[in-house]
């Protein structure tokens, strides 16, 4: 027997781990390096989705307390806010994102002018022959990467 | 803050200690790139390391005797506002990463000058100061969400500084590259278990999150919480099999910047699941124990032998060097496991001496490779006879992480072993010291290099200049000192390991 | 681009109205919707719209790029000085009440001004650093050959 309750109740959390579940996937499975920061994109929007939603007060509004015209704050208890603190968080981990993204993106501009792609493989045969290329220099007894 | 006036009591500059010991490091950053002078720069990161470095020096005169200091910043109270909380663990920590921070500027001043262009040099400083602010940050903050903020200061500063290592070779962008991707899946997993945990107790103040979870006990939100925290702090900590980022990242980052992560970033991280585990879950807390005994203990075992192996067999001083680091956060993590009080104090007393340890081998090894022009073994021939001071450093660094008796890592090693033996796991104990064989043959193979093969016969290499030798003497003698007077390291540690076990970091849950 | 007319016309007159909504929602911040965040990035619009019509070469000439990164300091100075004020005061780091003893809530007001001050500068100049950082390099082949 399908409980329908509960999935329909975990809308959010269905959500949140398909969100997430895709993006760690896109990081793990492409080769691109570029897709893979797409992939790492999706995965933490997805974890501010789910801070989002879990900031959401059935009911509630924008957590402002109403100003009467003298300015003075005019406190009522019947009135449901959300949650903001989940929000604010969340606006610090954008943030975060954000670096994240343009640094990662940085850093693909400067592999590309170096290697000459942004393909995992062809940068992993390139290295692969560099420490090849190293080995045989310096005494190829001892291993290559591990 | 009440909307009630108070009578406001003045305070003094010692009662802000905690919260200077993050902000001076994080004006020093933009007053660097604002000033834009080199020499400049240097200056004032020296200064602002070297303060940083004595406020966690009075910070941890403190704490010794097992007390807490409670910080509010903006003046709000916990549990709504954000508190930075010191005891003697998070003091000893804090002293090793500005202590390393400090020592590691007048190496850097000169080593970065072959190893980074010359127009990079004031960001070079800018960044550092920011990883040491990060790094700072998350040892001294008692706010879970805070935590997270730190970690990625400091972690987006390093993956910049590994970078800059693409002068000498282009593979410290692809190093830097994985390690933004594994660095980022970490931090997010751990700002995943911190919304869990907010879900399940309406808070983000460690301390207060410790008093809700012991009251609901374990429930499967707190249990996931638990596994993504741990997860994303040990992928932060490079423990066994997470630790993938670690060797490129560690190899071709300029040699300062090698110098500096491998003493105080895992540090750092490990520190985190210290945190986590016994002052914010509560090691009675089912889940964990059983964490502790399936997970880490093999992973830990498995560390110690298979990355001590793999550094038996590499060609290149200062790979070998961090797939040793990988093995020593093994143990590390044993001594957590051992989940007594001794195992403990052990885990703390081994993550300072092993950054000291650490430091003075990176350092020696970028000396020398500022003569050789890379760290392969074969370059290294004979260096050890050549360059007299750095080879005696090097090799006090060697056999303190071997655990020769006398040196530091003896210390930590016996500690160790002394916990497995009250745990009655005399098994473990054969098997530290087994391990410990592994690291002589790698240590060993260093000094043969060194010492025991004929230099090139044009070789022209002779001690650094000043500015280098200093730093690496001191940090070599510190690896000799601790071995002896154990009183700072292990007295502080043991203080640290009983106010971990006596719960939520010195705060009394009724 | 100079012979997309409308378009160049068009966005001097966007320029500057976007530059004063930026300050609007910078200096208003504390009464509807808004910030430091918010102002900064809508800023820095205003400086990459202008780069992208009229060429990045133009846009350097109106926001040097020796003073982008100046402001990106400057920003997180404000911000950390702002605290410090408080400590010398001999209140907590970011305690805003110091600066206006007799009455907090309007001390309160100064503080998150000065912040978001701060705040506002720093997101400006890293907006405006990340677009001139990558459109300033140039590209290593030509479209074509990807």
């Amino acid at each position: 027997m399908i409980n329908w309750d509960f999935i329909v109740g975990h809308l959010n959390y269905w959500l949140f781990i398909i969100l997430m579940m895709t993006g760690l996937y896109i990081v793990v499975a492409r080769g691109n390096l570029v897709k893979k920061i797409v992939g790492l994109n999706i995965f933490q929007t997805s974890v501010f989705m789910f801070y989002i939603s879990i900031g959401k007060v059935t009911g509630g509004t924008a957590p402002i307390y109403p100003v009467n015209r003298q300015g003075d704050i005019e406190y009522d208890p019947t009135i449901i806010y959300s949650n903001p603190l989940p929000h604010v968080l969340i606006l610090t981990a954008i943030v975060v994102g954000i670096a994240t993204t343009s640094l990662a993106l940085a850093l693909i501009i400067r592999i590309r002018e170096e290697y000459d792609t942004i393909e995992e493989e062809d940068i992993l045969r390139i290295e692969r022959e560099m420490s090849a290329q190293d080995n045989k220099e310096h005494g190829s007894a001892m291993g290559g990467r591990a | 803050m009440s909307v009630v006036e108070t009578q406001h009591a003045a305070k003094t500059l010692m009662d802000h200690l905690p919260v200077l010991q993050v902000v001076i490091p994080l004006i020093s950053a933009p007053l660097i790139v604002l000033l834009g002078n080199r020499k400049l720069a240097f200056a004032i990161a020296f200064a602002a390391s070297a303060t940083a470095f004595i406020i966690a020096s009075l910070l941890l005169a403190q704490v010794t005797d097992g007390s807490v200091i409670s910080y509010h910043i903006g003046g709000w109270a916990p549990p709504l506002g954000i508190e930075y909380r010191i005891d003697a663990l998070s003091a000893l920590v804090l002293m090793l990463i500005s202590g390393i921070a400090t020592v590691v500027l007048p190496y850097a001043y000169t080593s970065i000058k072959f190893e980074i262009p010359k127009r990079h040099h004031t960001l070079f400083y800018a960044l550092y100061m920011l990883c040491l602010t990060g790094l700072l940050g998350m040892v001294a903050t008692g706010d879970a969400f805070n935590v997270f903020v730190f970690l990625e200061i400091s972690s987006l500063s390093t993956y910049v500084l590994v970078a800059m290592g693409a002068k000498k070779d282009a593979r410290a962008l692809t190093a830097a590259y994985d390690y933004l991707i594994m660095g980022t899946i970490g931090a997010t997993f751990f700002v995943i278990g911190l919304g869990l945990l907010y879900m399940a107790t309406g808070t983000l103040n460690m301390a207060d999150l410790a008093g809700r979870i012991a009251d609901q006990g374990a429930n499967r939100t707190v249990q996931a919480a638990f596994t993504f925290i741990v997860v994303g702090m040990s992928l932060k900590a490079a423990m066994y099999p997470l630790h993938h980022w670690l060797p490129n990242a560690y190899t071709y980052a300029p040699s300062a910047v090698t110098t500096f992560l491998a003493a105080t970033a895992t540090k750092a991280a490990i520190y985190v699941l210290l945190r986590f585990m016994f002052s914010v879950f509560n090691p009675a807390f089912h889940f964990e124990d059983w964490t502790l005994y399936l997970i880490f203990i093999p992973f830990a075992l498995l560390a110690m032998f298979a990355a001590s192996f793999v550094a038996v067999f590499q060609t290149n001083l200062k790979r070998m060097l961090a797939f040793s680091s990988i093995a020593q956060i093994g143990y590390m993590l044993l001594g957590i496991a051992m989940l007594n009080a001794t195992g403990l104090s052990a885990s703390i007393v081994y993550l300072v001496n092993h950054g000291i340890t650490k430091a003075t081998l990176f350092m020696g090894t970028g000396a020398m490779v500022m003569y050789s022009g890379s760290a392969f073994f074969d370059n290294l021939n004979g260096l050890g006879r050549k360059m007299p001071l750095t080879g005696a450093a090097m090799v006090a660094g060697g056999l303190s992480l071997i655990g020769v008796p006398g040196t530091a890592g003896f210390i930590s090693k016996w500690v160790l072993v002394q916990a497995a033996f009250e745990n009655g796991w005399w098994i473990i104990a054969v098997l530290i010291m087994l391990s410990s064989l592994l690291a002589v043959i790698y240590v060993w193979r260093m000094f043969e290099v060194l010492y025991l093969t004929a230099p090139d016969e044009d070789c022209t290499a002779t001690d650094p200049p000043l500015p280098i030798l200093i730093p690496m003497l001191i940090l070599a003698g510190a690896c000799i000192w601790f071995g002896f007077d154990t009183e700072l390291t292990l007295g502080s540690a043991r203080v640290a390991a009983d106010g971990l076990l006596a719960g939520s970091a010195g705060l009394i849950v009724e | 681009m100079h012979h997309h007319l409308i378009l160049r016309v068009v966005t001097k007159m966007l320029v500057g109205t976007i530059i004063l909504f930026a300050f609007y929602v910078q200096f208003h911040g504390d009464f509807s919707p808004g910030g430091g965040f918010q102002a900064g990035v809508i800023m820095a619009v205003a400086f990459i719209i202008y780069g992208i019509v009229f060429g990045l070469q133009k846009a350097k000439q109106v926001f040097p790029e020796w003073l982008v990164h100046k402001l990106v300091a400057l920003g997180v100075l404000i911000y950390a000085a702002t605290g410090v004020a408080s400590l010398l005061l001999g209140y907590n780091f970011l305690d805003y009440g110091a600066f206006n003893p007799g009455h907090p809530i309007y001390g309160q007001h100064w503080g998150i001004f000065a912040v978001e001050l701060g705040v506002g500068i720093t997101v400006t100049g890293v907006m405006v650093a990340i677009y001139y950082a990558f459109a300033g390099r140039p590209p290593p082949m030509k479209d074509e050959d990807w």
